[in-house]
């Protein structure tokens, strides 16, 4: 008996150092993330000093490496695509959260939601390059502007339409978390439904919307796929909003098989790294928005 | 109630605002269908059996199909739930068991912060991890940039499917003098076992639709590989390689092969949600 015993104490122990090693290890992969992008660097960061982050030229070729261009293009496209799809998002969230709380009519904007988020990456940027670009065209043509079709306009379209569903559902969230009972007092006092939204909803509920559009901006910051096959791949600063450029994600995926040097490989690890801390830095803003002012 | 013109006119702007946003949203509607119309029409027009049964040919031939991108996404898919699963849940019992401690609550947080890296760096990483040493790409190298997208949803999901589990089951068990261990394993784990099961699912319709950190780490292949430390093709590689081809055949196989990646997605995602709804646990 008492040799059954000791039998099940071992393996117990066995089984609480499991549960705590496993704990070690998500540490360590965290860690290990984070040095793997920096040890790999050290060559880039050696060459190329600040000019990585000053200089404006990005030429593989004469060693020249400066990656301005693309954090240009990443902040220009994932702001342009929060700007187009900030109405839609917020609309959508009032339907969800107040219009149709609790109606079964909400179920089919819910499931629209849904399988937007749930379609792959690569099969916006398919969709884009042979649907969308061809209709960018033509409108460049009545414009009057170059009509490449491919470009920042074309990507952020797609990437808005990508992140309406992940900006939507925190909205939502957090516009159903606003009391109930001072709702109804306004109701009682006569105000009606847009003055509620307006006076009770909005602010209550606009730090966690601004930080669910700081979320999805992180989202739109590291989408790489759909952004890679319609933004044109230029290497300078754009100088227009329907300009070809790209994003740091997008450069990374083009170039990266093809990086013949170690110089240039160790230079799109630093693209990485920075790609890495920027987005999360926006996403731990977004995140401790959230939990400080909705988490209890 | 013409006589109170003052309200006359909140009742008009309540009712705008009402229509204004009715509209915005619904417009949400067009590009779903626009993306599911061009992909149900050019994909079903371009599908037979071969296509599904066969592996891909120089441009030029006849015929041709994807089933080595069909299987290889597959093969990636069981590996890197090979690789997340096991710990996955570990972590997530760990978390949920110590969820009053600081250490655990760090690491919590340490987690979320995991679901925040944009996956073309992770594919940086597995680059650097496995294909630098073994010189070469491979479906395994592939399969660790998953597995540790897969990591956040899996743990999270056993995280707070054992917390929804009363403390009573857990009493009853230690009062029966059932080890620790036990407990957990006998009586906690296949109690939370549909919460862990969907989360998974979920994880999974992630990454059988991800491209980026496959790029550089299983590469793609035009024959039928099956050896994991060679390179090997999947759907979402396939379409980018094809989408980025000058040939129209080529562009027909791509909208096929969306339509074939956009069920196999929506099926892992339909039996995530029924499994939630249906297991749900209630006590």
């Amino acid at each position: 008996m008492s040799h059954f015993f000791s039998k099940e104490r071992r393996s117990e122990t066995i089984f609480r150092w499991l549960l705590l090693s496993s704990s070690f290890l998500i540490i360590l992969i965290i860690f290990s993330i984070a040095l793997t992008l920096v040890i790999e660097s050290f060559p880039s960061i050696k060459h190329n000093g600040l000019s990585l982050l000053t200089g404006d030229i990005w030429d593989p070729v004469s060693e020249k490496y400066s990656v301005l261009p693309f954090i240009v293009g990443t902040f220009i496209t994932s702001i342009l695509a929060l700007i187009i799809s900030i109405p839609f998002s917020i609309a959508a969230s009032l339907y969800l959260g107040e219009y149709a709380e609790g109606k079964r009519s909400s179920i089919i904007i819910k499931s629209v939601l849904d399988l937007l988020a749930g379609i792959p990456s690569i099969i916006y940027g398919f969709w884009g390059l042979m649907v969308l670009v061809p209709v960018v065209r033509k409108f460049e043509e009545i414009l009057g502007i170059p009509p490449l079709g491919i470009g920042i306009f074309t990507a952020s379209l797609i990437l808005s339409i990508m992140i309406i569903p992940y900006t939507t559902s925190i909205a939502r969230e957090v516009i159903r978390l606003v009391p109930q009972d001072i709702k109804e007092a306004a109701y009682s006092l006569g105000a009606t439904r847009f003055e509620v939204i307006r006076d009770i909803v909005i602010p209550y509920a606009k730090s966690g919307i601004f930080a669910g559009i700081l979320l999805s901006f992180g989202r739109a910051f590291g989408e790489t796929m759909a952004v890679t096959m319609v933004i044109g791949n230029a290497n300078y600063i754009p100088k227009s909003l329907f300009a070809p450029a790209n994003t740091m994600a997008s450069v990374i995926a083009n170039e990266f098989a093809e990086a013949t040097s170690d110089l240039y490989l160790s230079t799109l690890v630093s693209l990485g790294l920075v790609l890495l801390i920027t987005s999360l830095v926006v996403n731990s803003i977004g995140r401790f928005i959230i939990t400080r002012f909705y988490v209890k | 109630m013409n006589d109170f013109p003052a309200y006359r006119r909140r009742e008009i702007t309540d009712k705008i605002v009402r229509i204004a946003i009715y509209i915005t949203t619904f417009t949400i509607l067009i590009p779903l269908l626009l993306i599911f119309g061009f992909i149900i029409k050019n994909g079903i027009s371009n599908i037979s059996v071969g296509f599904l049964i066969n592996n891909p040919v120089p441009v030029g031939e006849e015929g041709g199909g994807i089933l080595n991108a069909i299987l290889g996404t597959f093969i990636l898919i069981i590996l890197s739930s090979l690789i997340a699963v096991p710990f996955g849940i570990t972590a997530g019992i760990f978390l949920s068991e110590n969820s009053n401690k600081k250490y655990a609550q760090y690491i919590s947080t340490l987690v979320d912060v995991f679901q925040g890296i944009p996956s073309i760096v992770l594919g940086i990483v597995a680059y650097v991890w496995i294909v630098l040493p073994l010189k070469k790409f491979s479906a395994i190298s592939g399969a660790v940039a998953l597995s540790i997208m897969m990591l956040p949803t899996i743990i999270k999901a056993t995280e707070e499917t054992l917390k929804m589990i009363p403390y009573t089951l857990k009493e009853a068990a230690y009062s029966l003098g059932v080890p620790y261990h036990r407990t957990i394993l006998k009586v906690i784990l296949p109690a939370a076992l549909s919460g862990i099961l969907s989360g998974t699912l979920v994880s999974i319709g992630r990454i059988s639709g991800e491209t980026a950190p496959l790029l550089f780490t299983a590469f793609g292949s035009n024959i039928l590989e099956l050896n994991i430390f060679k390179p090997m093709n999947s759907l979402p590689l396939l379409i980018y390689n094809y989408a980025k081809s000058p040939y129209p055949e080529w562009h027909e196989l791509a909208w096929a092969a969306s339509f074939v990646l956009i069920t196999i997605v929506f099926i892992f995602n339909l039996l995530a949600s029924i499994g939630e709804k249906k297991w749900k646990i209630k006590f």
